[in-house]
């Protein structure tokens, strides 16, 4: 029997549904994204002048000079670095969350989401506290004689790291969560029953099935670190900058819009290219779950 | 030639924001206008707004707190009109948000200078102050008036304050005697590599490369031994701050012993109690601020304003409070002891002692050699 075919309201009504995200979405992004694509042709005059005039000069310049893409690289190793130390760091909390008998697993879930209540801004500046001259771990050294003369933590790429793990690792912790979470408890009971010790139970069941939470963590991760200009700014030195802030410094500092503009649409293509081939191997769909945990 | 109604409008609102026609007379011509035309004015809210509100934009910390303790409260308290109050670190901030917002929504710019009163002036932002309804623009030193006056002749700012970037110390680590011996070549001693600091800020390292270099700041005739030196500080510099607050932070927290610094915000430093010294080198940067308005402002309310700030009564408050000498001119306005005791301050009026950047000069190569300092910043 032929299915019943649907009448144009029922066709229209999941557009209808969808026209308010949409609307928001095409003017809010992707609007804003076709007029820095075509600023990115403007000719720069001087700082906050620039002619409404097609030329592909700031192309060629992104293009034949090395500087940007030397910065183009350092983004993609810091942020490289970064999403896989969050793997690290994230993976044992995560399976401590999804696997305990603790009644209150909600508390530890809110423990999680805790620090984004308070600005990130705070949050990164709360770092010189800790790693400065005069800060928490200095002094500490200090005082137990471990050291004569303080260290130099901050203002160093190290702390670009570390700032950045500080504001990822939820993200991380709740991807793979809710990969392990969605693990049929069976498997691992099913492993141990045939003879597998605790260790070749999470090393041959669990690993394997929570690898796509795993690498939807590190895309995030990944994504928002090479993204990241705040960062850099307030922990590092200017020899940590990232691409970001070569992009704020171009549209900000030399009030170069054209080129920012360029460099802007670089950035935004690169990291989609990342995006699409993780879609490719394991569907986006993974992301959007974590986050929604 | 016939005129439609709505070119008759805008010129009228150019008049207005111009200060051509007060506010009065322009909101009764634009009503009955809008009335008998039946039509829609985009602009007449921001102009209704503008009558309760004026919007003032500063660099935060001491500076921005001196300002609104002594002139725009008591010009509140005076007027009834409300002062909104935003804040930047860096004036290309601000800039680029002018740049961005429709005309009179930034209005009045505690803006730092000649070089940066020039990039208002080619983005078409300034406007014309009528300096009639600014009497006490009478008392301001003739010379800080007259760069702005090269730039465009007609003002639309009003020159306020002024201070320099020396060198700051801390007096732990480097005494009085060997910060003078030293000089600017102090921001360069690998003695105190990973301990220095400096202003993320191009003029001001162009200026002290060249001094380093012994070279005139107003005429460089090697870029490339001034860039080399810019290098060989940037590997040994700790931080290079981009706001007075972050300044004061480093120095406070003894992250760094020594930095070029905004004369003001190591005064208020010292009057922390904080252990820092601070020189003017030879031919040390000099700076001048001034009150920017910017076209589209309610010019009634922001000339009111600028005047008000200028009273002597006002303008020493302030001074006092943000520790820059204000541009009243010493030889017209009695200055107190505490003002005159300030780095930077000229007691002549005439401001021949302070090295001023040439606003010609520095213009002409503002662009290139801005791109050349972040990336050499950036380790290129």
């Amino acid at each position: 029997m032929a299915a019943n075919p649907q009448t144009a309201a029922e066709r229209r009504a999941p557009w209808l549904l969808l026209a308010p995200s949409l609307i928001t979405l095409v003017l809010l992004m992707i609007l804003p994204i076709c007029i820095m694509f075509v600023y990115s042709f403007y000719e720069f005059v001087t700082a906050g002048v620039e002619k409404h005039v097609y030329t592909t000069a700031n192309w060629r310049e992104f293009f034949s000079d090395s500087y940007y893409h030397m910065f183009l690289w350092k983004t993609a190793r810091v942020a490289a670095i970064t999403a896989i130390l969050c793997a690290l760091l994230g993976y044992p909390p995560a399976y401590f969350i999804a696997m305990t008998q603790y009644k209150h697993k909600w508390l530890l879930l809110l423990l999680l989401i805790v620090p984004f209540w308070i600005s990130f801004t705070i949050r990164t500046f709360s770092w010189i506290h800790i790693l400065g001259e005069q800060g928490v771990i200095n002094v500490l050294l200090m005082k137990t004689g471990l050291i004569s003369e303080p260290l130099r933590l901050l203002y160093t790429e190290g702390a670009v790291i570390m700032g950045m793990i500080h504001f990822l690792l939820p993200y991380m912790i709740l991807n793979i969560y809710v990969s392990i979470e969605g693990i049929d408890r069976n498997l691992i009971s099913a492993a141990r029953t045939l003879g597998c010790t605790a260790w070749q139970a999470f090393y041959e069941v669990v690993l394997p099935l929570s690898l796509p939470g795993l690498m939807a963590g590190l895309l995030l991760c990944f994504v928002l670190a090479a993204g990241s200009y705040v960062t850099p700014d307030i922990l590092g030195s200017t020899r940590d900058s990232l691409f970001g802030n070569v992009i704020f410094d171009t549209i900000m500092g030399q009030l170069n819009w054209p080129m920012g503009s360029a460099l802007s649409i670089v950035l935004l293509v690169l990291l989609g290219i990342v995006a699409v081939i993780y879609s490719r191997f394991m569907g986006l769909s993974r992301v959007f779950k974590g986050l929604g945990a | 030639m016939k005129m439609t109604t709505t070119k008759r409008l805008e010129r009228l609102t150019d008049r207005y924001q111009n200060g051509g026609v007060s506010r009065r007379s322009f909101l009764g011509l634009a009503a009955a206008a809008a009335a008998s035309a039946g039509i829609g004015l985009r602009w007449a809210p921001q102009a209704l707004a503008a009558v309760s509100e004026v919007r003032f934009d500063g660099w935060g910390g001491v500076v921005q707190e001196a300002i609104d303790k002594y002139a725009l409260q008591p010009y509140t308290a005076k007027t009834g009109i409300k002062v909104t109050q935003g804040t930047f670190g860096d004036e290309s901030e601000i800039l680029t948000k002018v740049k961005t917002a429709a005309p009179g929504e930034f209005q009045v710019i505690h803006s730092s200078g000649v070089e940066y009163y020039k990039r208002y002036a080619d983005g078409g932002l300034l406007t014309k102050i009528n300096e009639a309804n600014i009497p006490n623009m009478a008392n301001v030193m003739p010379a800080m008036i007259e760069p702005f006056r090269k730039i465009a002749p007609d003002l639309s700012c009003v020159p306020y304050d002024y201070g320099t970037t020396g060198i700051a110390y801390n007096t732990k680590v480097i005494s009085e005697e060997e910060a003078k011996e030293k000089g600017a070549l102090l921001l360069v001693d690998p003695k105190y590599s990973g301990k220095i600091g400096g202003y993320s800020d191009m003029v001001t390292r162009v200026w002290y490369a060249a001094l380093q270099t012994g070279q005139d700041p107003n005429n460089v005739t090697d870029i490339e031994a001034v860039w080399a030196k810019i290098r060989e500080q940037r590997d040994i510099v700790k931080k290079y701050w981009s706001s007075g607050a972050e300044l004061m932070d480093l120095l406070a927290k003894e992250e760094i012993v020594v930095t070029d610094a905004w004369s003001g915000r190591i005064a208020a430093l010292k009057q922390q109690g904080a252990p820092v010294g601070y020189i003017d080198p030879p031919k040390s940067y000099a700076w001048m601020e001034d009150m920017l308005i910017l076209k589209g402002a309610p010019m009634q309310e922001c000339e009111e304003l600028v005047n008000f700030m200028l009273d002597p009564a006002t303008a020493i408050a302030v001074a006092e409070g943000q520790n820059y000498p204000p541009s009243l001119d010493p030889t017209k306005v009695q200055l107190t002891d505490k003002i005159k005791a300030l780095p930077a301050f000229d007691p002549t009026g005439e401001m021949k002692a302070l090295t001023f950047a040439d606003p010609g000069y520095w213009s002409s190569n503002l662009d290139a050699w801005t791109k050349q300092w972040d990336r050499i910043s950036k380790g290129g």
